[in-house]
């Protein structure tokens, strides 16, 4: 089945949670309301048989309203397709669902993502720190955290 | 046998543990020698490579992508260069013979990671013999590392659009020869382990894993092909020419420790078959695609070519500017799948740069690998899961 063709099922089932389908280099990008990811996720396996989730990860769009994107990379391996899933989370509402019972994977991706960008997973079996240590303060892969550490001047912008 | 206490014992294996494979840190929660939990700690050697990247240039990440997993640093290199090269649009603009001295230093690459995971997997369950075979033909490989690169292990050899430097001369001949001897170095290793009693009893049945479980978990790479998934991204989702080899992809249907670690040993033969394909096929040619504004032009032009001085200055102190835009690239790690998924904003700085680590994923499925199974087996897991901590913790 073409992107095309899962584009326009994946409207059909859930035409007012889509927001945006952009294509780049070949590749599908399909943003949706967060509200309803588990559902999406789990039609996107079942239905279209995204069975592996390569890649789950945090964005910072610091400036933008809303300020987080939370990325889906998904595979089929039978078919060998890929398909971007992404969804909004709003600052002062940095949460969405866990999708880690869709695929287990996403457990560690989305530890994760809390860990480096501070959006927490609903209903996450162990939403703990991963990468930094349990008593760090702040979220590092943000934006406004300063690439030289804590505690020095905020992110200013690029020089170039 | 003696009933269960309800007793257990917890023990801390790792951050400094030479089975460990790096600064992992394992708690185990005991009954007997029955692991009842396994509670892997990671992060220990978190460097914030992808905070880095949001503040250089495309060109100056290359060489913290060698950082990642420093077993296979061109496998890291390669995943990098493509994803940059997908997201400029240029992929069909580099040149043939490039995408050859990719393709062979990449399989060498593999073979370099499979022998330093065959020497340490087996010094593990200890058999020392092996290690030091397979630290006898990983040296060639450093050699020709150093000869292609400078460096021994971090290489920083590929370049978005080309190579940093041709061949040198007499270096394909070198590697011809040591193609040509792995497979009979490969019989060496299966004469010392594969008919062993003890290799056998410590690998059949250990650390098994069903197809949808380690499908489910995220595993990929010759993990997953042992479980009896025929996937491999160089043949399913062909890049940098691999269409044009003729290879097999390994599979096999144990799930277990013995039938990863011959999975292993098959790709070894394969690689090499695709090194000495490679070779063959190798024309003389241009190293670096016919893109100015992008690739930095070879030294003698900057020294003589005001135009490519002119291009050199601004690729160096200013970089490139890909359109906005967002892609995704993964390469066939000799772990598993290693994906880069960038965000350009139309600045000379990654907006994003997410890395899918193999390693990373398939350490997940440890724990249900493990639990409900001896200690002794542990050590076997983790060295049959192939881990790098450099790419773990990133």
């Amino acid at each position: 089945m073409s992107d095309q063709k899962v584009v326009e099922k994946l409207k059909a089932k859930f035409f007012s949670e889509i927001l945006d389908v952009v294509e780049f280099r070949g590749e599908t990008t399909v943003t949706v309301k967060k509200e309803r990811i588990v559902d999406i996720c789990t039609f996107m396996r079942d239905i279209f048989g995204y069975n592996l989730l390569c890649d789950l990860c945090g964005v910072d769009y610091m400036g933008q309203s809303p300020r987080f994107m939370v990325v889906y990379n998904l595979y089929n391996i039978p078919t060998k397709q890929r398909i971007r899933i992404k969804a909004p989370v709003d600052e002062l509402d940095a949460n969405i669902d866990t999708v880690s019972p869709v695929w287990g994977t996403a457990n560690w991706h989305e530890r994760e993502c809390w860990d480096l960008l501070g959006i927490k997973f609903n209903n996450h079996p162990d939403l703990r720190r991963i990468l930094m240590p349990a008593d760090w303060e702040g979220h590092p892969l943000r934006k406004d955290y300063p690439v030289q550490g804590p505690d020095r001047e905020p992110y200013q912008g690029r020089l170039s | 046998m003696a009933a269960n206490t309800s007793e257990t014992m917890t023990i801390n294996m790792g951050p400094q543990h030479p089975s460990t494979h790096g600064v992992l840190q394992l708690i185990l929660e005991l009954d007997g020698e029955i692991v009842q939990k396994a509670t892997p700690h990671i992060g220990f050697l978190h460097r914030g490579i992808e905070k880095l990247s949001e503040h250089r240039t495309y060109h100056q990440i290359i060489p913290l992508t060698d950082r990642l997993d420093y077993l296979a640093p061109m496998s890291n290199n390669l995943g990098y260069v493509l994803a940059v090269e997908k997201l400029l649009g240029i992929t069909d603009e580099i040149p043939e013979r490039v995408q050859r001295i990719r393709v062979i230093m990449a399989e060498l690459t593999r073979l370099k990671s499979h022998l330093v995971w065959l020497a340490c997997h087996a010094l593990d369950i200890g058999a020392m013999t092996v290690f030091l075979y397979c630290f006898r033909e990983r040296e060639c490989i450093t050699d020709i590392y150093e000869k292609v690169s400078g460096a021994r292990m971090t290489s920083n050899y590929f370049r978005v659009g080309g190579l940093a430097d041709d061949l040198p001369d007499g270096l394909e001949g070198e590697i011809r020869t040591f193609a040509e001897s792995i497979p009979a170095h490969v019989e060496e290793y299966e004469g010392l382990l594969t008919g062993n009693k003890i290799w056998q009893k410590r690998t059949i049945g250990v650390g098994k894993i069903s197809a949808e479980a380690a499908v489910d978990i995220g595993i990929t790479g010759p993990a997953l092909r042992a479980s009896g998934v025929d996937w491999d991204l160089r043949r399913d989702n062909p890049y940098s020419g691999y269409e044009d080899y003729d290879f097999e992809v390994p599979v096999r249907q144990g799930c277990d420790t013995f039938d990863r670690y011959r999975v292993r040993l098959d790709e070894m033969r394969q690689s090499a078959r695709i090194v000495l394909q490679a070779l063959d096929k190798l024309k003389p040619g241009p190293i670096l695609a016919d893109c100015p504004k992008i690739v930095l032009p070879p030294k003698q032009e900057v020294v003589s070519n005001i135009e490519s001085l002119i291009h050199h200055f601004k690729i160096v102190t200013e970089g490139f500017h890909p359109e906005p835009g967002e892609i995704y690239q993964s390469v066939e790690a000799p772990k598993g799948e290693l994906g880069f998924y960038l965000i350009s904003d139309g600045s000379a700085h990654p907006f994003r740069m997410k890395i899918r680590p193999p390693s990373f994923v398939n350490l997940q499925g440890l724990p249900q690998m493990v639990e409900g199974k001896l200690l002794a087996d542990v050590i076997a897991v983790i060295g049959t899961l192939d881990i790098v901590l450099g790419e773990i913790d990133r």
